[in-house]
């Protein structure tokens, strides 16, 4: 069982949370996972380390509710344990000074990008982040962002805040006005990634993305995360999560990651439904 | 027991040359078997073998529920009277563990099932599991010696009557230990090695921790083997009689990740360190369309319906989707426990596809018997050449090519060789390819010097020793894909060898301890 220490709400639907995990913490490199089992009947999800403090013995996570299993995370509060959380899996991100980087984060994904984009500066690089979100209202991690980056661009789908466009149209203004980066790293929704590796594959610009398809075990035993990357079956899990954009086939992830849509459809339907049958007998 | 002077009888009784890799040498000087069974050998050999009650296969396949439900006691009795007291027990050392077969068999005979079982135990501390899982067809079923006349003993079924009649009495004691050796050893995963392992040297004094990567203990028999062959209340109950004898198990711990080999025997202070890590990596066909949706590897579907319990869906959250006609490709234990658990999940069609024939196949033939009366359909000769998907990128049919037996291989067995022009199609919404497992690769990945071969399997001598002293390995992380009881056996030798290194180690430490195994703390 692993305790909740802090929970703070980012966005209307996002919830970050403190998590102790003191063995996990002391290992924890950017770009490493942990997959979470919420309860003792819930499934097992990978979710990202978005910061971690070894003294402390506590890792970060960040968790937006969509379907059932991240709507029982995000309903968590301080003092609940999470049943299971297992880490750090997955390669950490390739980090070193290749000069100038532009990190990118879509949605969520910026909590993602987030501890890359730390690493990153660290080790030396000029960073010049940008992230992006639907609206105002889902945009995260603003100030941490700018304090890792050297600048700092949000956009917004609709214009409510920072730019209105797409974290691509913010990449191409970069690369026309202040010429190619050394590297990019993006990390959000698929679609996201597959239009940043289309906006860089002319340009010959390193980049890696994140990839968060389907997983359960998170070592390389299930094959569900299995991906094409360059004509190759990887698996995410182990040979990830981070991989070369312009070689990874988005497509085929996509429909992938659509697998199981319909019983998760059922399982949070039946969820929220049973939730709300519950609140209104004590009203 | 008593009685001397049986060398002349047994002189003639040579051991088999298939010597199993735990077998102890039948001792020339180990006294004559009493004999207790008041039947003469002719009337036993007049009885037939006993069957144990099994669901019908009309409803079985509309639930998980284990399909064999052993034996009652009236029946493990009287399969007790059918064992003829051999002289030399050719069952034990076809065991890879040496059961004292004919020994329990006597003691269930004369009602003493604690004795019975506690019989066992001295030589497997897994009965409840290899009871039901361990291919007694092929080891000591098949040398009993009324087996070459009639059917032989039904040793399995009475191994696991036994076990499980003593979980239902609550009549479990633990063995005694030996004192404390002051030393502790870390074993990595918890599957029937690792269970093995710990308990063997927690009996011996030693302080075991088991490290598990998932949140439950119990490896391959939980998210592998289904809860129809092996309830995971069985496998549950075992782990607690391991657990009974000091052994603390750590879940949610990847050995390579949330800590390392090397920091277990440094800074964690372990005096050595046990790999049993099995062989979970699924293998694919290399075929095109092999990541539409709807393409699974057995892996995925088993640990999504064992482990995660997908068949309890919505009550349990984790889905496995299955369509209206689900192909199942592979010819062993794992397709045919794919391929029977899909059956359970509903679909209109099962099919198995297995590239040579039915006599090749690798899976127990229990099991194949049993897949049959639950209606999968067979087609052997049969190898896929590609899965085709429709618009949205699910699978809609699979490509596949008849095929003929050619000359044996180096295993004996008959090489399958394409028919040419003979491709067809098979429509389907799912497949499950269950053609092997590779052994998982974190260890070997991030432990500096430890010896591995081309197949990522770890090099171990006869003794489960690595190439790293203090590191030892064994089960399918060894030997690429085994048995249950061979990881067992495994275990048992390991465990031998660890307790001969940290003995040396004690030694050089302070002189004298090791021999007396007097209480250092």
């Amino acid at each position: 069982m692993y305790r909740i220490i802090q929970t703070e709400t980012l966005a209307p639907t996002i919830t970050k949370l403190t998590v102790e995990a003191p063995l996990i913490a002391r290992k924890r490199k950017a770009g490493n996972f942990v997959i979470v089992r919420p309860t003792p009947t819930g499934e097992r999800i990978p979710l990202t380390i978005v910061d971690s403090d070894p003294d402390k013995g506590t890792i970060v996570i960040i968790v937006q509710a969509i379907g059932k299993t991240t709507h029982i995370i995000t309903g968590m509060k301080e003092g609940e344990y999470l049943m299971d959380v297992v880490g750090p899996l997955g390669e950490p991100t390739p980090v070193s000074d290749f000069g100038t980087v532009v990190c990118i984060g879509g949605g969520v994904g910026t909590a993602v990008i987030y501890p890359i984009a730390k690493a990153l500066k660290e080790a030396g690089n000029r960073v010049i982040s940008i992230i992006g979100a639907r609206n105002r209202e889902l945009v995260i991690l603003e100030d941490e962002m700018a304090a890792v980056s050297d600048e700092l661009i949000v956009t917004t789908d609709d214009g409510s805040h920072g730019k209105k466009g797409f974290v691509t149209d913010a990449l191409q203004e970069i690369i026309t006005g202040q010429g190619k980066p050394d590297a990019v790293y993006a990390i959000g929704p698929l679609p996201m990634m597959r239009a940043v590796a289309n906006v860089t594959r002319e340009p010959e610009i390193r980049t890696w993305v994140s990839l968060n398809p389907i997983m359960m075990d998170g070592t390389g035993m299930c094959g569900a995360c299995r991906v094409t990357v360059g004509n190759e079956m990887k698996f995410a899990c182990v040979d990830g999560p981070e991989f070369d954009a312009h070689e990874v086939n988005f497509d085929e992830l996509i429909a992938r990651n659509r697998t199981y849509a319909g019983p998760e459809q059922e399982a949070f339907s039946t969820w929220k439904n049973r939730t709300e049958t519950t609140d209104c007998k004590h009203l | 027991m008593s009685g001397n002077g049986q060398q002349k009888k047994e002189a003639g009784n040579k051991v088999p040359d298939n010597k199993a890799p735990d077998s102890k040498a039948p001792d020339s000087k180990a006294p004559k078997r009493q004999k207790v069974i008041a039947l003469k050998p002719k009337e036993r050999m007049k009885i037939p073998r006993h069957l144990p009650n099994e669901q019908d296969p009309t409803e079985r396949i509309t639930n998980f529920c284990e399909v064999s439900n052993g034996f009652d006691i009236d029946k493990a009795i009287a399969e007790a009277n059918r064992c003829l007291e051999c002289n030399d027990p050719v069952c034990m050392h076809a065991c890879p563990v040496n059961v004292d077969i004919p020994a329990f068999i006597q003691l269930l005979y004369q009602g003493d099932y604690a004795g019975a079982i506690r019989k066992i135990r001295e030589s497997n501390y897994l009965p409840a599991i290899c009871g039901r899982v361990c291919p007694q067809e092929n080891l000591c079923e098949n040398s009993c010696i009324v087996g070459k006349k009639l059917e032989p003993l039904a040793i399995g079924k009475m191994e696991r009557f036994l076990a499980d009649y003593e979980a239902r009495s609550g009549t479990f004691t633990p063995p005694p230990l030996a004192e404390s050796k002051g030393q502790s050893v870390a074993v990595v995963g918890s599957g029937p090695g690792g269970l093995t392992v710990a308990a063997e040297l927690a009996q011996m004094g030693y302080d075991v921790t088991i490290f598990e990567a998932l949140h439950e203990a119990g490896g391959v028999l939980k998210y592998g083997i289904p809860e129809f062959r092996l309830p995971k209340q069985i496998v549950d109950e075992e782990v607690e009689r391991v657990k009974a004898l000091g052994v603390k198990i750590e879940t949610n711990v990847i050995i390579g990740r949330t800590l390392t080999i090397d920091e277990l025997l440094g800074e964690m202070g372990f005096g050595a360190v046990y790999i049993g890590t099995g062989a979970g990596s699924p293998r694919f066909l290399n075929v095109p369309g092999e990541n539409l949706s709807g393409v699974y590897s057995a892996s995925e579907l088993l640990t999504r319906v064992n482990l995660m319990k997908a068949y309890k869906f919505p009550e349990f959250d984790t889905p496995m989707q299955i369509g209206n006609k689900v192909v199942v490709l592979g010819g062993g234990d794992v397709a045919m426990d794919a391929v029977r658990t899909s059956k359970r999940l509903g679909p209109e069609q099962t099919l198995l596809l297995y590239r040579r024939s039915r006599e090749e196949m690798p899976a127990r033939i229990e099991e194949v018997h049993h897949a049959e009366e639950e209606g999968i359909e067979f087609h052997f000769l049969t190898s896929p050449v590609a899965i085709h998907g429709d618009e949205n990128g699910w699978v809609k049919a699979i490509e596949c090519q008849k095929m003929e037996l050619g000359e044996p291989d180096e295993k004996g067995r008959r090489r399958p060789i394409p028919i040419e022009g003979s491709s067809f199609i098979i429509e389907t919404d799912t497949v499950v390819v269950a053609i092997g497992q590779s052994p998982n690769p974190i260890i070997q990945q991030t432990t500096p010097g430890l010896e591995t071969t081309k197949w990522g399997t770890i090099v171990v001598d006869d003794d489960c020793a690595t190439s790293r002293p203090g590191i030892f390995a064994g089960g399918d992380i060894s030997r690429g894909g085994a048995t249950v009881i061979q990881a067992v056996a495994d275990g048992k030798r390991a465990s031998r060898s660890i307790d001969a290194y940290l003995a040396k180690l004690r030694e050089e430490l302070v002189p004298g301890t090791a021999k007396n195994h007097s209480k250092q703390e």
